[in-house]
Protein backbone atom coordinates (compact mmCIF):
# COMPACT_ATOMS: atom_id res chain seq x y z
CA UNK A 1 0.00 0.00 0.00
CA UNK A 2 1.22 3.37 -0.92
CA UNK A 3 -0.16 5.80 0.91
CA UNK A 4 -1.44 7.32 4.23
CA UNK A 5 -3.55 10.05 2.35
CA UNK A 6 -7.58 9.19 2.21
CA UNK A 7 -8.02 8.12 5.88
CA UNK A 8 -11.54 7.29 7.39
CA UNK A 9 -12.11 9.80 9.57
CA UNK A 10 -13.24 9.12 13.45
CA UNK A 11 -17.33 9.54 12.50
CA UNK A 12 -16.39 6.71 9.85
CA UNK A 13 -14.46 4.58 11.89
CA UNK A 14 -17.45 4.75 14.55
CA UNK A 15 -19.99 3.80 11.42
CA UNK A 16 -17.73 1.16 11.01
CA UNK A 17 -17.75 -0.27 14.50
CA UNK A 18 -21.65 0.31 14.53
CA UNK A 19 -22.36 -1.43 11.41
CA UNK A 20 -19.32 -3.68 10.55
CA UNK A 21 -18.44 -2.78 7.31
CA UNK A 22 -17.21 0.26 5.09
CA UNK A 23 -18.45 0.67 1.02
CA UNK A 24 -17.20 2.25 -1.51
CA UNK A 25 -19.38 1.75 -4.44
CA UNK A 26 -17.47 2.01 -8.01
CA UNK A 27 -14.11 3.13 -6.52
CA UNK A 28 -11.99 0.23 -8.79
CA UNK A 29 -11.34 2.43 -12.50
CA UNK A 30 -12.96 0.34 -15.39
CA UNK A 31 -9.86 -0.86 -16.59
CA UNK A 32 -9.36 -2.43 -13.81
CA UNK A 33 -12.79 -4.03 -13.66
CA UNK A 34 -12.50 -5.29 -16.93
CA UNK A 35 -9.01 -7.34 -16.69
CA UNK A 36 -10.35 -8.81 -13.62
CA UNK A 37 -13.01 -11.43 -14.95
CA UNK A 38 -11.02 -13.30 -17.22
CA UNK A 39 -8.34 -13.15 -14.96
CA UNK A 40 -10.51 -14.83 -12.25
CA UNK A 41 -11.99 -17.39 -15.10
CA UNK A 42 -8.62 -18.29 -15.92
CA UNK A 43 -7.63 -18.40 -12.12
CA UNK A 44 -4.54 -16.73 -12.22
CA UNK A 45 -4.94 -15.80 -8.42
CA UNK A 46 -1.49 -16.68 -6.85
CA UNK A 47 -1.29 -18.99 -3.86
CA UNK A 48 -0.72 -17.32 -0.56
CA UNK A 49 0.74 -18.86 2.58
CA UNK A 50 -0.86 -17.62 5.68
CA UNK A 51 0.09 -14.26 7.13
CA UNK A 52 2.14 -13.14 4.16
CA UNK A 53 3.22 -9.50 3.81
CA UNK A 54 0.60 -7.54 1.28
CA UNK A 55 3.58 -6.80 -0.47
CA UNK A 56 5.17 -10.72 -1.11
CA UNK A 57 2.07 -11.48 -1.29
CA UNK A 58 0.86 -9.90 -4.52
CA UNK A 59 3.39 -8.97 -6.97
CA UNK A 60 3.08 -5.21 -9.31
CA UNK A 61 0.80 -5.46 -11.96
CA UNK A 62 -1.33 -7.84 -10.34
CA UNK A 63 -4.95 -7.16 -10.00
CA UNK A 64 -4.47 -7.53 -6.75
CA UNK A 65 -1.71 -5.22 -5.66
CA UNK A 66 -3.25 -2.45 -7.87
CA UNK A 67 -6.96 -2.85 -6.32
CA UNK A 68 -4.96 -2.28 -2.82
CA UNK A 69 -3.09 0.47 -4.30
CA UNK A 70 -6.14 2.51 -5.24
CA UNK A 71 -5.98 5.39 -2.61
CA UNK A 72 -9.34 5.02 -1.55
CA UNK A 73 -8.93 1.33 -0.80
CA UNK A 74 -5.53 1.54 1.10
CA UNK A 75 -6.50 4.58 3.00
CA UNK A 76 -9.56 3.01 4.48
CA UNK A 77 -7.60 -0.68 4.94
CA UNK A 78 -5.07 1.16 6.72
CA UNK A 79 -7.42 3.42 9.07
CA UNK A 80 -9.63 -0.24 10.66
CA UNK A 81 -6.12 -2.46 10.41
CA UNK A 82 -3.20 -0.15 10.75
CA UNK A 83 -0.33 -0.44 8.26
CA UNK A 84 1.38 -3.09 6.78
CA UNK A 85 -0.79 -5.99 7.50
CA UNK A 86 -0.36 -9.47 6.42
CA UNK A 87 -2.85 -11.88 4.15
CA UNK A 88 -4.61 -14.32 5.88
CA UNK A 89 -6.00 -16.12 2.80
CA UNK A 90 -8.02 -14.51 -0.63
CA UNK A 91 -10.52 -16.23 -3.09
CA UNK A 92 -12.68 -15.48 -5.98
CA UNK A 93 -16.08 -16.48 -5.02
CA UNK A 94 -18.48 -16.96 -7.99
CA UNK A 95 -22.27 -17.42 -7.57
CA UNK A 96 -23.60 -19.51 -10.59
CA UNK A 97 -26.64 -18.83 -12.73
CA UNK A 98 -29.43 -20.64 -11.45
CA UNK A 99 -27.94 -22.48 -8.91
CA UNK A 100 -30.75 -23.30 -6.83
CA UNK A 101 -30.07 -22.17 -3.48
CA UNK A 102 -27.86 -19.32 -1.38
CA UNK A 103 -25.37 -20.07 1.20
CA UNK A 104 -26.60 -20.48 4.79
CA UNK A 105 -25.88 -17.08 6.84
CA UNK A 106 -22.53 -17.14 8.16
CA UNK A 107 -19.12 -15.62 9.88
CA UNK A 108 -15.98 -16.51 8.21
CA UNK A 109 -13.21 -18.55 9.75
CA UNK A 110 -14.66 -19.99 13.60
CA UNK A 111 -15.94 -17.35 16.33
CA UNK A 112 -13.90 -14.42 17.13
CA UNK A 113 -14.77 -12.55 19.90
CA UNK A 114 -12.04 -10.05 19.88
CA UNK A 115 -13.38 -6.62 20.89
CA UNK A 116 -9.25 -5.04 20.85
CA UNK A 117 -8.35 -6.64 17.55
CA UNK A 118 -10.31 -7.43 14.45
CA UNK A 119 -9.67 -8.53 10.69
CA UNK A 120 -10.53 -6.94 7.91
CA UNK A 121 -12.23 -8.73 4.79
CA UNK A 122 -12.28 -6.85 1.34
CA UNK A 123 -14.93 -7.84 -1.02
CA UNK A 124 -14.38 -6.82 -4.55
CA UNK A 125 -16.96 -6.99 -7.15
CA UNK A 126 -15.77 -5.79 -10.87
CA UNK A 127 -19.31 -6.25 -12.60
CA UNK A 128 -22.36 -4.29 -11.87
CA UNK A 129 -24.57 -6.64 -9.69
CA UNK A 130 -28.28 -6.87 -9.61
CA UNK A 131 -31.15 -7.61 -7.92
CA UNK A 132 -31.38 -11.12 -9.30
CA UNK A 133 -27.60 -12.15 -9.15
CA UNK A 134 -27.71 -13.10 -5.99
CA UNK A 135 -25.15 -10.16 -4.18
CA UNK A 136 -24.14 -10.93 -0.80
CA UNK A 137 -26.38 -10.50 1.98
CA UNK A 138 -24.78 -9.23 4.95
CA UNK A 139 -26.53 -7.91 8.30
CA UNK A 140 -25.41 -4.41 9.74
CA UNK A 141 -24.63 -4.16 13.06
CA UNK A 142 -24.01 -8.20 13.11
CA UNK A 143 -20.53 -8.44 13.72
CA UNK A 144 -20.04 -8.44 17.70
CA UNK A 145 -22.54 -11.22 18.13
CA UNK A 146 -20.76 -14.17 19.81
CA UNK A 147 -21.85 -16.73 16.87
CA UNK A 148 -19.78 -19.76 15.37
CA UNK A 149 -20.07 -20.10 11.36
CA UNK A 150 -22.86 -21.23 9.70
CA UNK A 151 -24.58 -21.65 13.28
CA UNK A 152 -26.64 -19.01 12.27
CA UNK A 153 -28.12 -20.93 9.22
CA UNK A 154 -31.10 -20.95 10.33
CA UNK A 155 -31.74 -17.48 9.76
CA UNK A 156 -33.22 -16.34 6.24
CA UNK A 157 -34.29 -13.40 6.67
CA UNK A 158 -33.35 -9.63 8.98
CA UNK A 159 -35.28 -6.35 8.89
CA UNK A 160 -32.46 -4.13 7.74
CA UNK A 161 -30.69 -6.52 5.83
CA UNK A 162 -28.58 -5.72 2.97
CA UNK A 163 -29.24 -7.51 0.02
CA UNK A 164 -26.13 -5.93 -2.35
CA UNK A 165 -26.67 -4.14 -5.38
CA UNK A 166 -24.06 -2.26 -6.90
CA UNK A 167 -22.09 -0.62 -9.88
CA UNK A 168 -18.90 -1.76 -11.07
CA UNK A 169 -16.13 -1.29 -9.70
CA UNK A 170 -17.43 -1.53 -6.05
CA UNK A 171 -15.45 -2.12 -2.49
CA UNK A 172 -16.83 -3.41 1.07
CA UNK A 173 -14.49 -3.73 3.62
CA UNK A 174 -15.67 -5.91 6.32
CA UNK A 175 -14.89 -6.30 10.23
CA UNK A 176 -14.36 -10.70 10.31
CA UNK A 177 -17.87 -11.27 12.85
CA UNK A 178 -20.54 -9.99 10.33
CA UNK A 179 -23.06 -12.35 9.35
CA UNK A 180 -23.11 -12.98 5.17
CA UNK A 181 -23.83 -14.94 2.51
CA UNK A 182 -23.94 -15.62 -1.07
CA UNK A 183 -27.38 -15.30 -2.13
CA UNK A 184 -29.10 -17.44 -4.56
CA UNK A 185 -28.43 -16.45 -8.29
CA UNK A 186 -31.38 -16.46 -10.34
CA UNK A 187 -30.60 -14.32 -12.83
CA UNK A 188 -28.39 -15.79 -16.40
CA UNK A 189 -25.09 -14.36 -15.61
CA UNK A 190 -22.18 -15.39 -13.43
CA UNK A 191 -21.49 -12.94 -10.72
CA UNK A 192 -17.94 -12.52 -9.13
CA UNK A 193 -16.69 -11.74 -5.87
CA UNK A 194 -12.88 -11.28 -5.24
CA UNK A 195 -12.19 -11.56 -1.00
CA UNK A 196 -9.07 -10.99 0.58
CA UNK A 197 -8.72 -11.14 4.47
CA UNK A 198 -6.27 -9.20 5.77
CA UNK A 199 -5.07 -9.54 9.45
CA UNK A 200 -3.35 -6.47 11.58
CA UNK A 201 0.10 -6.64 12.59
CA UNK A 202 0.01 -3.15 15.13
CA UNK A 203 -2.41 -2.35 17.79
CA UNK A 204 -5.45 -0.80 15.96
CA UNK A 205 -5.34 2.23 18.13
CA UNK A 206 -6.19 5.73 16.04
CA UNK A 207 -4.84 4.18 13.19
CA UNK A 208 -7.24 6.77 11.12
CA UNK A 209 -7.89 10.63 11.12
CA UNK A 210 -8.40 11.44 14.67
CA UNK A 211 -8.90 15.05 14.17
CA UNK A 212 -12.45 14.64 14.32
CA UNK A 213 -12.51 12.54 17.54
CA UNK A 214 -14.74 14.48 19.72
CA UNK A 215 -17.39 15.15 17.24
CA UNK A 216 -20.58 14.43 18.86
CA UNK A 217 -21.72 12.47 16.09
CA UNK A 218 -19.19 9.29 17.07
CA UNK A 219 -21.70 9.00 19.62
CA UNK A 220 -24.35 8.91 17.83
CA UNK A 221 -22.99 6.55 15.10
CA UNK A 222 -22.23 4.17 18.04
CA UNK A 223 -25.52 4.64 19.37
CA UNK A 224 -27.61 3.32 16.28
CA UNK A 225 -30.12 0.55 16.66
CA UNK A 226 -30.59 -2.22 14.04
CA UNK A 227 -33.95 -3.14 12.84
CA UNK A 228 -33.17 -7.32 13.26
CA UNK A 229 -31.82 -6.57 16.67
CA UNK A 230 -33.84 -7.12 19.74
CA UNK A 231 -34.40 -3.69 21.51
CA UNK A 232 -32.64 -4.86 24.68
CA UNK A 233 -30.41 -6.85 23.31
CA UNK A 234 -29.61 -3.70 21.22
CA UNK A 235 -28.38 -2.04 24.52
CA UNK A 236 -26.04 -4.84 24.74
CA UNK A 237 -24.59 -4.21 21.59
CA UNK A 238 -24.07 -0.08 22.22
CA UNK A 239 -22.19 -1.35 25.70
CA UNK A 240 -19.50 -3.57 23.47
CA UNK A 241 -19.32 -0.86 20.69
CA UNK A 242 -18.14 1.13 23.52
CA UNK A 243 -15.99 -1.49 25.24
CA UNK A 244 -14.64 -1.51 21.13
CA UNK A 245 -14.22 2.07 21.11
CA UNK A 246 -12.29 2.20 24.55
CA UNK A 247 -9.77 0.00 22.88
CA UNK A 248 -9.51 1.65 19.38
CA UNK A 249 -9.04 5.13 20.97
CA UNK A 250 -7.12 4.38 24.13
CA UNK A 251 -9.73 5.94 26.23
CA UNK A 252 -10.99 3.63 28.69
CA UNK A 253 -13.80 5.98 29.98
CA UNK A 254 -15.49 6.86 26.91
CA UNK A 255 -19.23 6.33 27.35
CA UNK A 256 -22.79 6.35 25.51
CA UNK A 257 -25.22 6.92 27.45
CA UNK A 258 -23.48 6.07 30.24
CA UNK A 259 -23.95 2.21 29.77
CA UNK A 260 -20.58 1.11 30.68
CA UNK A 261 -20.11 3.78 33.55
CA UNK A 262 -23.16 3.26 35.20
CA UNK A 263 -22.82 -0.52 35.72
CA UNK A 264 -19.04 -0.13 36.57
CA UNK A 265 -19.51 1.84 39.38
CA UNK A 266 -19.03 0.51 42.41
CA UNK A 267 -17.59 3.32 45.25
CA UNK A 268 -15.31 1.94 47.96
CA UNK A 269 -15.23 -1.49 46.42
CA UNK A 270 -12.12 -2.62 44.97
CA UNK B 1 -50.38 -34.45 5.00
CA UNK B 2 -47.25 -32.19 4.65
CA UNK B 3 -46.33 -29.64 7.32
CA UNK B 4 -44.91 -26.06 6.24
CA UNK B 5 -42.76 -24.25 8.89
CA UNK B 6 -42.33 -21.05 9.89
CA UNK B 7 -40.06 -19.54 12.26
CA UNK B 8 -40.35 -16.33 13.55
CA UNK B 9 -38.00 -14.19 15.48
CA UNK B 10 -39.30 -11.03 17.76
CA UNK B 11 -38.54 -7.59 19.22
CA UNK B 12 -38.74 -9.37 23.12
CA UNK B 13 -40.32 -12.55 24.56
CA UNK B 14 -44.03 -11.60 24.24
CA UNK B 15 -46.05 -13.36 21.13
CA UNK B 16 -47.40 -9.91 20.68
CA UNK B 17 -44.30 -8.33 19.74
CA UNK B 18 -42.73 -7.11 16.26
CA UNK B 19 -41.22 -9.79 13.82
CA UNK B 20 -37.67 -8.59 13.46
CA UNK B 21 -36.38 -12.06 11.72
CA UNK B 22 -37.86 -14.70 10.07
CA UNK B 23 -37.53 -17.96 7.68
CA UNK B 24 -39.85 -20.41 6.28
CA UNK B 25 -39.57 -23.90 5.25
CA UNK B 26 -41.87 -25.64 3.22
CA UNK B 27 -42.71 -29.25 2.81
CA UNK B 28 -45.45 -29.12 0.42
CA UNK B 29 -42.34 -28.36 -2.35
CA UNK B 30 -44.79 -25.25 -4.00
CA UNK B 31 -42.37 -22.65 -2.65
CA UNK B 32 -38.57 -22.71 -2.58
CA UNK B 33 -37.58 -20.18 -0.12
CA UNK B 34 -33.85 -19.37 0.78
CA UNK B 35 -31.40 -17.06 2.79
CA UNK B 36 -31.94 -13.48 1.54
CA UNK B 37 -34.99 -14.44 -0.27
CA UNK B 38 -37.34 -11.09 0.72
CA UNK B 39 -37.07 -7.86 2.87
CA UNK B 40 -40.30 -8.00 4.45
CA UNK B 41 -41.66 -10.33 6.96
CA UNK B 42 -45.05 -12.31 6.20
CA UNK B 43 -46.45 -11.07 9.24
CA UNK B 44 -45.45 -7.74 11.75
CA UNK B 45 -46.14 -9.89 14.74
CA UNK B 46 -46.14 -13.36 16.08
CA UNK B 47 -50.01 -13.18 17.01
CA UNK B 48 -51.08 -11.62 13.53
CA UNK B 49 -49.53 -15.19 12.31
CA UNK B 50 -51.63 -16.66 14.61
CA UNK B 51 -54.69 -15.17 13.37
CA UNK B 52 -53.68 -15.96 9.93
CA UNK B 53 -54.10 -19.83 10.51
CA UNK B 54 -50.29 -20.75 11.95
CA UNK B 55 -50.02 -23.18 15.11
CA UNK B 56 -47.35 -22.26 17.42
CA UNK B 57 -45.43 -25.56 18.86
CA UNK B 58 -42.46 -24.15 20.07
CA UNK B 59 -40.97 -20.90 22.17
CA UNK B 60 -37.04 -20.13 23.28
CA UNK B 61 -37.04 -20.76 26.96
CA UNK B 62 -35.58 -17.51 28.86
CA UNK B 63 -32.39 -18.18 30.00
CA UNK B 64 -30.72 -16.01 32.09
CA UNK B 65 -27.15 -14.94 31.09
CA UNK B 66 -24.53 -17.26 32.11
CA UNK B 67 -22.67 -15.47 35.14
CA UNK B 68 -19.39 -13.47 33.57
CA UNK B 69 -21.24 -13.04 30.03
CA UNK B 70 -24.16 -10.83 31.00
CA UNK B 71 -23.22 -8.32 28.43
CA UNK B 72 -22.18 -11.03 25.86
CA UNK B 73 -24.96 -11.29 22.07
CA UNK B 74 -24.85 -14.35 20.50
CA UNK B 75 -28.01 -15.74 18.68
CA UNK B 76 -31.83 -14.01 18.42
CA UNK B 77 -33.19 -14.79 21.66
CA UNK B 78 -36.94 -15.00 20.79
CA UNK B 79 -37.93 -17.49 18.29
CA UNK B 80 -40.93 -18.93 17.93
CA UNK B 81 -41.91 -21.97 15.68
CA UNK B 82 -45.22 -22.21 13.79
CA UNK B 83 -47.04 -24.86 11.60
CA UNK B 84 -49.20 -25.42 9.19
CA UNK B 85 -50.51 -29.03 8.02
CA UNK B 86 -51.90 -29.14 4.18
Amino acid sequence: MTTTKHLLTSVEMARFVANGFHRMDAIVPAELNERAIPEFDAGQQPHVDYGTPVKQAFPEGSISRALLDIPAVAGALQSLVGPDPTVDHHHVHVREPHEGAAQPLHADAIIDPRLDAFDVQLMYYPQEVTGTMGGTLSVPGSHLRRTNESDTGRYQNLRGQTRLTCPPGTVVLLHHGIWHGGRRNDSDIRRYMYKIRFNPTVPQVRTWDVSDLDDPQVAAELNVYHPWSEHATSRLEVYNRVKMWRALTNNPSFDVEYWATRVANRPGRV
Amino acid sequence: MKQQVLVLYLNNSALDADVVAWAFYDGTGKTNPTTGDSDLPPYDTGTEALRDGWRLFQASQLIPPYPGHEYDTSFLKHEFWFEKLE
